[in-house]
């Protein structure tokens, strides 16, 4: 049994310790929008907020966040209004949509990181998330106007 | 043969004889009926909870974390396994019957209530400079615990290490017992993190080398040692990290269990920091650090030290620009996204490599056991998790990205054989119960 908090709400999950995140929150809590992709921590697309920072879901163990808070796109915002799900309808980023919701989770941190990214900050913290319908370019232009609206207090 | 020079030589015998004897034979203490809690004062016990995480006894003694101080927790060494006993005040099986008397004997001269020697497993020679006022708060504290029925379990000693006698002539060569003695040329507060880091808290244990008889060497005190399949680093000027561990850095590290400019506590010492010195005041953390501050000269070290971190930050963005360099492809993919910093200063939510004194150690074994093993959420900073790698790259993947941190973030020359250490720290790990 390991228990901790997701999305807000206290969990307790029986999966035994060295399963990986991921599948306890598909499978045993039942929240489909953390994407399996490769599942060796090298695509991204499982990527989650774990005590507020973006770690690939599919290498963490359950036991491991024992106790931790954990966020999925989910929970990201309660209305799903984060500036940066705002930011990714209007810039029209996702093509298939598989990725998306670990880009947005590693964005959300980036820019906690770096409020006003530059190019080079962009590359180097998304450059870990793949994006197989090369959605990059506008997925750079959406994370541009997300820190614009954090910047101006908009959301 | 003469028959004076018989009697003499029989004379002899029997006083070496009888010297040996007395040295090795220690009397038994009486029982006494189990102290009820009453009998100790509330101030009493929980000053004597503070002293017992300080010693961090719980870790050593509690194999499961529902029955703590019950024992049972493993220590394999090349002589054998020695398990932890039970001190709950459990009066079978537990410390329920030992008196303050038995009690800080046992801790002063490692010698237990029935009058056998104790194996140095127990750090009874660094308990013995710990005051005779402590170990009654001490005492208070354990007598007071919830009592475990646990029978203590036998050791896995071959003949002849198993016989406790022999333990006598250990003490003898490398045993000195005695309180702490205050040095008055020091402040109290060095005094007092002398106290605690040389007696209690026995830091020693782990970070000196010891001798083939298990021994700490004292002419290699807070050298460094291996212990669990983890480098215990050297506490002294030799300690390799980019940054001096100044007083700060040490206050910063042991209070919180992470530094910007060292990295954060992981494997054994995580459980130091949170489960055992979380218990302590501010002014014995800063007395503690005062005191290993100054067995490093790190305090007069750390002038000028600034550079050392610019030059660390400039490392951060290395590999991860359109290089051709497959080791620095795996860096990125991996790595880079939580790694990266732009500075100018150094975070620990963004923890700098070539800052990291994992990566500057003699060996690679604590970089292996993070990156195959990560960070636990409850583990080093609390706000910060890393995930284990075990499951997503090879040993030979691993030994690639450590070879190439070592080699773009340190200067250091490279480590040898990584690869075979990656597979027997994989295997360890998977071994374990």
């Amino acid at each position: 049994m390991v228990s901790f908090q997701l999305n807000g709400r206290p969990v307790n999950v029986s999966a035994q310790p060295d399963t990986p995140l991921l599948w306890v929150i598909r499978d045993e809590i039942g929240l489909t929008g953390t994407k399996f992709g490769c599942g060796i921590g090298l695509c991204g697309a499982c990527t989650v907020h774990v005590q507020g920072r973006a770690v690939r879901s599919c290498i963490v163990s359950v036991g491991s966040v024992s106790g931790a808070a954990v966020i999925t796109i989910e929970g990201l915002d309660p209305d799903g209004k984060h500036p940066l799900q705002t930011a990714w309808i209007d810039r029209q980023v996702p093509q298939c949509g598989y990725c998306q919701s670990g880009q947005i989770m590693q964005a959300a941190t980036l820019l906690q990181d770096f409020p006003d990214p530059t190019p080079d900050d962009i590359t180097a913290v998304m450059n870990g998330n793949l994006c197989r319908c090369m959605a990059y370019i506008r997925i750079r232009a959406a994370i541009l106007l997300a820190a614009d609206m954090l910047r101006r207090g908009e959301r | 043969m003469d028959k004076r020079l018989l009697a003499g030589l029989s004379m002899a015998g029997l006083l070496i004889l009888g010297g040996c004897v007395a040295l090795v034979w220690r009397p038994g203490i009486e029982p006494v009926p189990p102290p009820t809690a009453a009998s100790f004062a509330p101030a009493e016990v929980a000053r004597g909870q503070v002293l017992a995480a300080a010693g961090n006894c719980a870790v050593c003694h509690t194999s499961d974390p529902g029955h703590p101080y019950a024992g049972g927790v493993g220590f394999a060494s090349s002589f054998g396994t020695i398990y932890s006993t039970n001190i709950t005040p459990d009066a079978a099986t537990g410390i329920g019957r030992w008196s303050q008397a038995a009690f800080t004997r046992a801790m002063h001269e490692g010698v237990a209530r029935d009058g056998s020697h104790l194996f140095p497993a127990f750090p009874y020679d660094h308990f013995t400079k710990v005051s005779n006022g402590d170990l009654e708060a001490l005492y208070a504290f354990l007598m007071t615990q919830t009592p475990v029925v646990a029978t203590d379990r036998k050791n896995d000693l071959p003949f002849p290490l198993n016989i406790r006698a022999l333990q006598a002539g250990w003490k003898l060569l490398y045993f000195r017992p005695g309180r702490y003695v205050p040095d008055s040329a020091r402040s109290p507060s060095w005094n007092r993190g002398a106290y605690l880091g040389e007696g209690l808290a026995h830091c020693a244990a782990c970070h000196s080398p010891r001798n083939a008889l298990g021994a700490e060497d004292p002419r290699q005190a807070y050298g460094g040692a291996v212990v669990d399949g983890w480098i215990a680093p050297a506490l002294t000027d030799a300690n390799p990290s980019s940054q001096i561990w100044s007083e700060q850095e040490l206050f910063a590290y042991l209070r919180s269990g992470v530094t910007d400019a060292h990295g954060s506590a992981v494997g054994p010492m995580s459980s130091v920091v949170h489960e055992g010195l979380s218990a302590l005041p501010d002014g014995d953390i800063h007395a503690i650090a005062a005191y290993y501050a100054d067995l490093s000269q790190g305090t007069a070290r750390h002038v000028g030290n600034s550079a050392g971190i610019d030059r660390s930050i400039k490392t951060s963005d290395v590999g991860v620009g359109q290089v051709n360099d497959v080791d620095a492809r795996l860096y990125v993919a991996a790595c880079a996204a939580c790694h990266y910093s732009s500075g100018p200063d150094p975070t620990a939510q963004r923890p700098d490599l070539a800052l990291n004194s994992a990566l500057r150690l003699d060996q690679p074994t604590n970089l292996i056991q993070v990156v195959l093993h990560g960070v636990g959420a409850a583990e080093g900073d609390p706000l910060v998790m890393m995930p284990g790698f075990a499951g997503a790259l090879s040993d030979a993947d691993i030994t690639r990205l450590i070879a190439y941190l070592r080699r773009t973030r340190t200067g250091l020359p490279p480590w040898a054989d990584v690869e075979p250490q990656v597979a027997m720290i994989r295997k360890a790990r998977t071994q374990a119960p």
